[in-house]
């Protein structure tokens, strides 16, 4: 009865990382952080970049509540972009958001984006692009505060 | 055979007639026929509304109370008839009734009234309207944002102190606390006839009571009310209410405030400019009465002909027979919900009457992954706070799922919308 839009949008790899997220927990270190509210439905997320002496991110952490696609795309985020550059971080926001933009007519990069391409299908649904961004904007906004 | 009452719930086969006046119901979404409950946000228009406005807008369309011509004159005898008709349907006198863009906008109209007031304008007589520090304003915690944030940015403009009614842990307004903050400093009261979120039909009479006891003045949110149950603002003995054209079959962009003729009369307006005013000079203008003194600038006058419509369709199939129909279908949503393993009904265990509206939440389970699973099924239902963050947050939670239903709404529908909250617990797994 399940329609298999919604089996792909609800796939077991998003509902995984959305019952046991990756990266969950703040840290007390001192970092860049940002905080992201989805006035519509009041999904919030803090996340803070912790970057390396050499300048790479080692870690994401992150708090927040949501609805599965929010969580599960901040899980798989977190995963993603440990160890990369800020360079390299951006770089994959951007594809990423020009997928979630695109209404399901760009197959998000899975070279670039790993295992978060298993979102590409939210983006045939307007109203969860939100959701699926958040991390990700918090992310972009907290890599800013760190130069 | 039965015969029906004029308080018998709609048969099955009057809703099926119904249902033909209302060709959206017909669609099919996502592969399924649309199951629309989501009226509590906005519901479905009847051809004869929609034929109405386009009736008006093909034979009579022109500017109100303004011009000499001949479209003129009808128009505005139209669109006065379209006032009278909204009037009797919620037991007022025609100029008690002031057309507004919506029930946010009618709200706005009485808070900037007390607002303006307190500034100093407004005749002798609007010194009921005036506040200051140590005057009190009282609304609750259920309230709609629209019957809140007003209150706040009155009080915050005048020194006025806001006092807001708690709930209890299940959700009910405390009627125990009513003697503790309406008092002799309370100038206006504001609450909601019917919770947006818990479908309760509160027990205003006491509220009323307590506030016209202290001389205060009270405003009826009826936007959950008038379009679900007869409505008398006479009997009810409130001093304002307002309410919104698109829940009750009308048009979105036209909302209409009740007030009583001599609190109206006294009332400095809220917007200002043409079509309000008698005499005007650059430095000073003279302002007509109530109702055209708060209905500055071009009207919206066929959605007020299209909501006349809407209320004569009510009329025609009998609220007190939409009441039953949807206290059937409420308490057929509550007990539903409640049977549902897993599931949290908000409000369930507050004893009073209610409309066909219940909000719920299943720990674990997202209102919006529950949206858009119902979504897949046909099932249209609101998901998040429903403009009620204090009654959520109050209630432990940070948002709810939330089915509506109307005149139109059948058991089936009901029905279809339980086996897909059954089947979300399924499908995500939370289910022990």
């Amino acid at each position: 009865m399940t329609s298999s839009d919604l089996q792909n949008l609800y796939q077991e790899l998003i509902l995984d990382h959305s019952r046991t997220p990756h990266g969950f927990g703040l840290r007390d270190e001192v970092t860049a952080q940002s905080h992201q509210l989805n006035p519509t439905c009041g999904d919030e997320i803090t996340l803070q970049v912790h970057a390396a002496a050499d300048g790479t991110i080692e870690a994401i952490a992150w708090e927040g509540h949501g609805c599965a696609i929010s969580q599960a795309s901040a899980s798989l985020f977190a995963d993603l972009v440990e160890g990369m550059t800020v360079a390299e971080i951006q770089e994959r926001i951007d594809v990423f958001r020009e997928a979630m933009r695109s209404r399901g007519k760009i197959e998000p990069d899975e070279e670039l984006l790993g295992d978060a391409a298993a979102l590409g299908s939210v983006s045939r649904y307007v109203a969860r692009v939100k959701c699926a961004m958040l991390a990700w904007v918090a992310a972009e906004d907290a890599l800013r505060k760190l130069d | 055979m039965t015969t029906s009452t004029l308080d018998s719930p709609l048969t099955d086969a009057e809703i099926l007639r119904i249902r033909e006046d209302f060709p959206i119901l017909k669609t099919e979404v996502n592969g399924h026929p649309l199951a629309y409950l989501d009226s509590g946000a906005t519901s479905q228009r009847p051809l004869a509304v929609l034929d109405a406005e386009r009736e008006f807008l093909t034979t009579l369309n022109s500017a109100v109370h303004r011009g000499a011509h001949t479209l003129a004159a009808e128009a505005t005898e139209v669109f006065e008839e379209a006032r009278a008709a909204v009037a009797r349907f919620v037991g007022a006198d025609d100029d008690e009734i002031i057309w507004t863009s919506n029930a946010t906008e009618a709200i706005n109209l009485v808070a900037y009234a007390f607002s303006n007031a307190s500034a100093g304008r407004g005749g002798a007589d609007a010194e009921r309207f005036r506040l200051g520090e140590g005057d009190e304003i009282v609304t609750t915690e259920m309230e709609h944002h629209a019957n809140l944030i007003p209150w706040q940015e009155l009080a915050a403009r005048t020194g006025a102190t806001l006092r807001v009614i708690p709930l209890d842990d299940d959700g009910a307004l405390r009627l125990d606390e009513i003697e503790t903050h309406i008092t002799e400093r309370t100038k206006v009261v504001a609450v909601t006839h019917v919770s947006n979120v818990l479908g309760v039909i509160n027990p205003i009479d006491q509220l009323i009571g307590a506030a016209h006891a202290v001389g205060a003045l009270v405003l009826l949110d009826a936007c959950q009310s008038a379009p679900h149950l007869p409505l008398d603002v006479k009997q009810l003995d409130v001093d304002f209410a307002v309410l919104s054209g698109h829940k009750m079959l009308g048009p979105t962009g036209v909302g209409a405030l009740y007030g009583r003729r001599e609190l109206l009369a006294a009332m400095p307006p809220f917007l200002t400019g043409g079509s309000m005013i008698t005499t005007v000079t650059t430095t000073h203008a003279e302002y007509l009465p109530p109702p055209q003194r708060f209905e500055a600038g071009t009207q919206r006058v066929s959605q007020a002909v299209a909501l006349a419509a809407a209320v004569a369709y009510l009329e025609d199939v009998g609220m007190p027979r939409i009441a039953a129909h949807e206290a059937h279908l409420g308490r057929r949503l509550v007990d539903g919900l409640a049977a549902i393993d897993g599931v949290r009904v908000l409000g369930a265990d507050i004893d009073l009457p209610r409309v066909g509206l219940a909000s719920f939440d299943i720990p674990g389970i997202h209102s919006h992954d529950v949206g858009q699973f119902l979504d897949d099924r046909g099932i249209a239902v609101r998901v998040g706070h429903h403009c009620a963050q204090p009654l959520h947050r109050r209630l432990g939670v940070t948002s709810s799922t939330r089915a509506s239903t109307y005149l139109y709404s059948t058991d089936a529908e009901v029905d279809a919308f339980l086996d897909g909250v059954a089947a979300t617990i399924d499908f995500f797994g939370v289910r022990s």
